[in-house]
């Protein structure tokens, strides 16, 4: 049974919502009451699109699984906070960088890091790893000494293997020492690109 | 317990929210609301006990702004309903905005409730569900609401 009142309620005022300028206004709001622990967006790389999370203590992930991008968020939300936001302009610093490293300006990244998907040993690897110079490489016996541990270096290689945050933290300097490529975290074509990039492979 | 990453709230309850509270305040106030729940319920989120019925937890909060939006253009009689500024307004003139008008009257129990029926056509069940009370007290509310607006447009 509808009469003329439940009829007319029927048609409730029209609108629309503007999810860009909302999500521009919440990500700007959050940022200012301290509420964005992390910020995350897409950056459109060479190697193909990266997933960029940072929090209010660095950069915390770069994730070539781009597809995956809800099960990447997902974790960091289980291990940081729940609390994150797609906000681009958060991300500037270490994007700005990028676009320099990909373009053959810059050398080194000098964004802070977040290590807290980090553990550990891993931790202690992926920091010596941070030291390797652009255009150099090392070994994962190398890296596993220099983590204080020099017969872990399968250890040292799984942890290099889930690397949060390569490119800016250069796993793919780390080769087998008799000069295979070893593995990478984003599949061994990215590793060759990126150490033609830096000329440790001939262009 | 496990929540999921906020944007993922916004991704699927934004638009449906937004809607409901047009219903609730009107176009020009339901921005400022949906923003305010919002920034709620990114606020308390990490404390919440439980990811059991997050949509229901934010037309909870949603309900709690637009009541307070109400109660603030009740302070503002020279105010018109809907923003002082007609050029300002998102969205052409509602087609029956005296109606409305009286919606967002009613006490909120009964507009939250004749909102989501009406607005956002759910049902009795759901409606109890987002307001945290039974489908029978959600039936109740809006029939009270109903009798209430007959009541007060008729002609």
């Amino acid at each position: 049974m509808t009469d003329d009142l439940e009829r007319r309620l029927g048609q409730p005022p029209a609108s629309t919502l503007d999810m860009i300028a909302l999500r521009a206004a919440l990500a700007r709001r959050a940022a200012n009451d301290g509420l964005l622990d992390v910020a995350y967006s897409t950056y459109e790389s060479p190697l193909g699109p990266l997933t960029l999370a940072v929090t209010p203590r660095g950069l915390v992930r770069v994730s070539y699984a781009h597809e995956a991008v809800v099960e990447q968020l997902d974790e960091i939300a289980a291990r940081i906070s729940p609390r994150i936001l797609h906000a681009p302009a958060r991300t500037d610093g270490v994007r700005r960088q990028l676009d320099a490293y990909f373009g053959g300006t810059r050398q080194d990244f000098d964004v802070p890091i977040d290590w807290r998907l980090v553990r550990g040993f891993a931790g202690d690897v992926l920091r010596a790893t941070a030291r390797i110079p652009f255009g150099a490489v090392s070994s994962y016996r190398e890296v596993a000494t220099e983590a204080g541990s020099p017969n872990a270096y399968r250890a040292a290689g799984n942890a290099l293997g889930s690397n949060p945050v390569p490119i800016v933290v250069p796993c793919h300097r780390v080769l087998h020492a008799g000069g295979g490529l070893g593995g990478y975290t984003g599949g061994l074509d990215r590793k060759r690109f990126l150490l033609r990039l830096e000329g440790v492979l001939p262009a | 317990m496990h929540l999921p990453p906020f944007e993922t709230l916004i991704d699927a309850h934004a638009t449906e929210l937004h809607r409901f509270l047009v219903g609730c305040v009107g176009p020009t106030e339901a921005e400022d609301c949906l923003q305010e729940t919002f920034m709620s319920a990114l606020r308390a989120y990490p404390r919440l006990s439980h990811a059991g019925n997050l949509r229901a937890w934010l037309y909870t909060i949603a309900q709690r702004k637009a009541t307070d939006a109400i109660r603030r253009m009740a302070r503002r009689p020279t105010r018109d309903l809907d923003g002082v500024d007609p050029a300002a307004r998102p969205t052409p003139e509602p087609i029956d905005d005296g109606l409305w008008r009286q919606v967002r009257a009613l006490p909120a129990k009964q507009r939250t409730a004749v909102t989501h029926r009406f607005v956002l056509d759910l049902a009795y069940a759901e409606i109890g569900a987002r307001m945290g009370t039974s489908e029978e007290a959600a039936r109740q509310s809006v029939s009270a609401g109903l009798k209430r607006l007959r009541r007060e447009v008729a002609p």
